[in-house]
């Protein structure tokens, strides 16, 4: 056999690193046994008990929701912020707007959860509402540091924008919110399926604020796994884990698969357009 | 005219010979009424004067161009009439009627962009009805515009593409055609040739300026190539530092420069200085040590007593080369080839004259490999005395 190459060697330690966890995960989630550690033999059911479980069952539902409407919410303010302070001239605050829009990707997430709890709870106190914390105050929590994102994706796509697009439009005779959602809009529509995708997972994937600002009523995916990962880990979570990754792979070589179509595609037609010109 | 115009106008106005000569083919479409009027415009940023104090009247149906370097304000100054920018001072009249503080969107005037601009995800029809839409025509009117302009740029069978399909001139001609669609009174040309190879670019000037023509629509370019403007426009104004310099014909400019600026920015030139000694009626002479020799100039240029320091002008294709000594006392001086740049067309010879000073030559090459002067031949340089330009400042 030829010895392979160091770089050869050095991409498969990196994999393995990457990935063997997952693979062991996965493995181990059509374990048999009850205990997560132990082999004993390859089985299915903790799939189907998965599956009877109503508090993941709900939980996944919840979860979902909430990094839906979060997402939905973030790109809307997330875009508004950036269009703000890439495309407004300068105006008093632009640098601390900017700036503090920013803030919350390295503030840490437990001080953001905790100033969010005592807003609430203050809140309720004062006006009355939220009357109690659930899906509506992890919606709200999510959305806040979701915006910060999407702000941060929308604005270095809007960045590389030909001002001139914009300029032309309303030289065409659009004005300027006209110009917006029929130019600037589309020509960014990448970036804000990037900025949605990426919130969406953030919210999906957050456990800390939704941890302080979550109620009785509202228990998000991430919730039960760790709390049933304290009570000792049930293999049932190993499914789930294994179910979670088969979805995000799926997506990912979905995404993959259509760009690489439609690259070939735009290809093909720039070759014939030079062809004829 | 309220407005005084430019001082740069005068040399227009004095030779109303070379104009009609030079615009022959294209005078007749424009009109001597004014289209446009820009009154005292200036424009700051930040206290950096972009454009200073700008003046300038716009005929019916010329093709106007602003020449200048990069930062000498003409594109600030496209961009204050298009309204992307709101002039610090001044008046801008279309038709007669202030549009200095209207917005983009509500000016008859239309703008081809430098990078063309076309929307990335409309198809080339779509790009040339947005303008259309947005003045609320029926489905039918737009289709029909849209088909007139496709054919007006030759791009029939492009319709249904998108901009990325398309090559260089292509996206032109479709850049063109949208902003010539909602007929606008007047169309503004921002380096329209900037995005195009050379060969492509002396194929498009032409046609542009032909399509241009067609559609009889009144047209400022703004460009920093002198060929171009000189091919397309009708009229030239060239702008430095904030400034109209000169306002004129293609050939007023290059002919009959305003000043040292203008004719060192247009084409090359030979300069020497000097001081005028005889200045009569029919002829002046000047004493230019840098040659060694009095320079005569066939038509007297009427100074003040106190400023006899001028500068002469010669471009290098009215300079000639000799092997023999010219006769006469004026006009010529001895030197040394120093260097040949052979161009095809035309060889440049770098001679230095006896006084250290290099003055380019150029000849036509009429005849294939004749007999010429070779590197380090000792030759003379002369010129005619109706060359010469004089030149102050």
């Amino acid at each position: 056999m030829r010895k392979p190459s160091f770089t050869t060697v050095m991409l498969i330690l990196g994999l393995l690193f990457l990935y063997l966890p997952m693979l062991i995960l996965v493995i181990y989630s059509f374990n048999a046994s009850r205990l997560v550690t132990v082999w004993a033999g390859f089985s299915g059911h903790w799939y189907i008990e998965l599956f009877r479980d109503q508090q993941i069952l709900d939980a996944v539902w919840s979860s979902l929701r909430i990094a839906f409407f979060s997402a939905s919410m973030a790109v809307c303010l997330g875009t508004l912020a950036a269009f703000v302070m890439v495309r407004f001239g300068r105006f008093r605050g632009k640098t601390a707007l900017s700036s503090m829009i920013t803030a919350p990707l390295v503030m840490p997430e437990v001080i953001t959860g905790l100033s969010l709890l005592l807003l609430f709870v203050h809140m309720a106190q004062l006006i009355g509402w939220p009357a109690d914390r659930g899906m509506v105050t992890i919606w709200i929590a999510h959305t806040t540091f979701c915006s910060a994102y999407v702000a941060v994706v929308v604005s270095s796509r809007l960045r590389e924008v030909d001002l001139s697009l914009e300029e032309a439009a309303m030289d065409l005779g659009a004005p300027p919110v006209k110009t917006f959602f029929q130019i600037t809009l589309p020509v960014i529509s990448p970036a804000l399926a990037a900025g949605w995708l990426l919130a969406f997972t953030l919210s999906l994937d957050d456990l800390v604020i939704a941890s302080f600002v979550s109620g009785p009523g509202a228990t998000t995916l991430p919730m039960v796994v760790f709390s049933s990962v304290r009570l000792g880990v049930s293999p049932k979570i190993n499914a789930l884990a294994t179910l979670i990754i088969l979805a995000v792979s799926l997506a990912t070589f979905l995404a993959w698969y259509f760009m690489r179509r439609s690259e070939a595609k735009r290809r093909q037609a720039m070759q014939l357009a030079m062809q004829e010109a | 005219m309220t407005q005084p115009m430019t001082l740069a106008d005068t040399p227009a106005q004095a030779r109303p010979a070379n104009e009609a000569l030079a615009s022959s083919g294209k005078s007749s479409r424009v009109r001597k009424e004014a289209l446009m009027e820009i009154r005292r415009v200036s424009k700051r940023f930040d206290e950096v004067l972009a454009v200073d104090d700008v003046n300038l009247t716009i005929r019916r149906g010329e093709i106007f161009a602003l020449l200048g370097g990069s930062g000498s304000g003409k594109s600030t100054l496209l961009r204050i009439l298009a309204g992307f920018e709101k002039p610090s001072e001044g008046q801008i009249l279309l038709e007669g009627q202030d549009i200095s503080r209207t917005p983009p969107y509500e000016r008859a005037i239309n703008m081809m962009f430098q990078s063309y601009a076309l929307f990335p995800h409309m198809t080339v029809a779509e790009n040339i009805a947005f303008g259309l839409k947005q003045d609320k025509l029926s489905k039918a009117e737009i289709r029909e515009r849209v088909a007139e302009m496709l054919k007006l740029v030759h791009m029939e069978g492009f319709a249904k593409r998108k901009p990325h399909q398309l090559s260089g001139g292509q996206r032109q001609r479709v850049a063109l055609a949208r902003s010539l669609a909602k007929r606008p009174s007047l169309l503004l040309l921002d380096e329209p040739m900037g995005a195009l190879d050379k060969k492509l670019r002396t194929e498009m000037q032409l046609e542009v300026v032909e399509i241009l023509e067609r559609v009889g629509v009144t047209c400022i370019m703004v460009t920093h190539d002198q060929e171009e403007a000189m091919t397309m426009a009708d009229r030239v104004a060239i702008m430095s530092d904030g400034w109209i310099v000169q306002v004129g014909s293609p050939m007023d400019v290059y002919e009959s420069p305003a000043n040292r600026m203008v004719a060192e920015f247009v084409g090359t030139v030979n300069l020497f200085a000097g001081e005028i000694v005889v200045d009569e009626a029919d002829h002046c002479i000047i004493d230019s040590p840098e040659l060694g020799r009095r320079i005569r100039i066939d038509h007297g240029i009427s100074t003040p007593a106190d400023e006899r320091g001028v500068w002469v002008a010669v471009r290098p294709e009215k300079t000639l080369l000799s092997r023999e000594r010219p006769e006469g006392d004026f006009n010529w001086t001895a030197g040394t080839v120093e260097d040949i740049a052979y161009l095809g067309g035309l060889s440049v010879y770098f001679v230095r004259t006896e006084q250290g000073h290099l003055v380019k030559v150029s000849l036509a090459n009429t005849t294939r490999r004749s007999e010429r002067p070779s590197w380090g031949d000792a030759v003379y340089i002369h010129w005619d005395e109706r060359s010469a330009v004089v030149l102050r400042d």
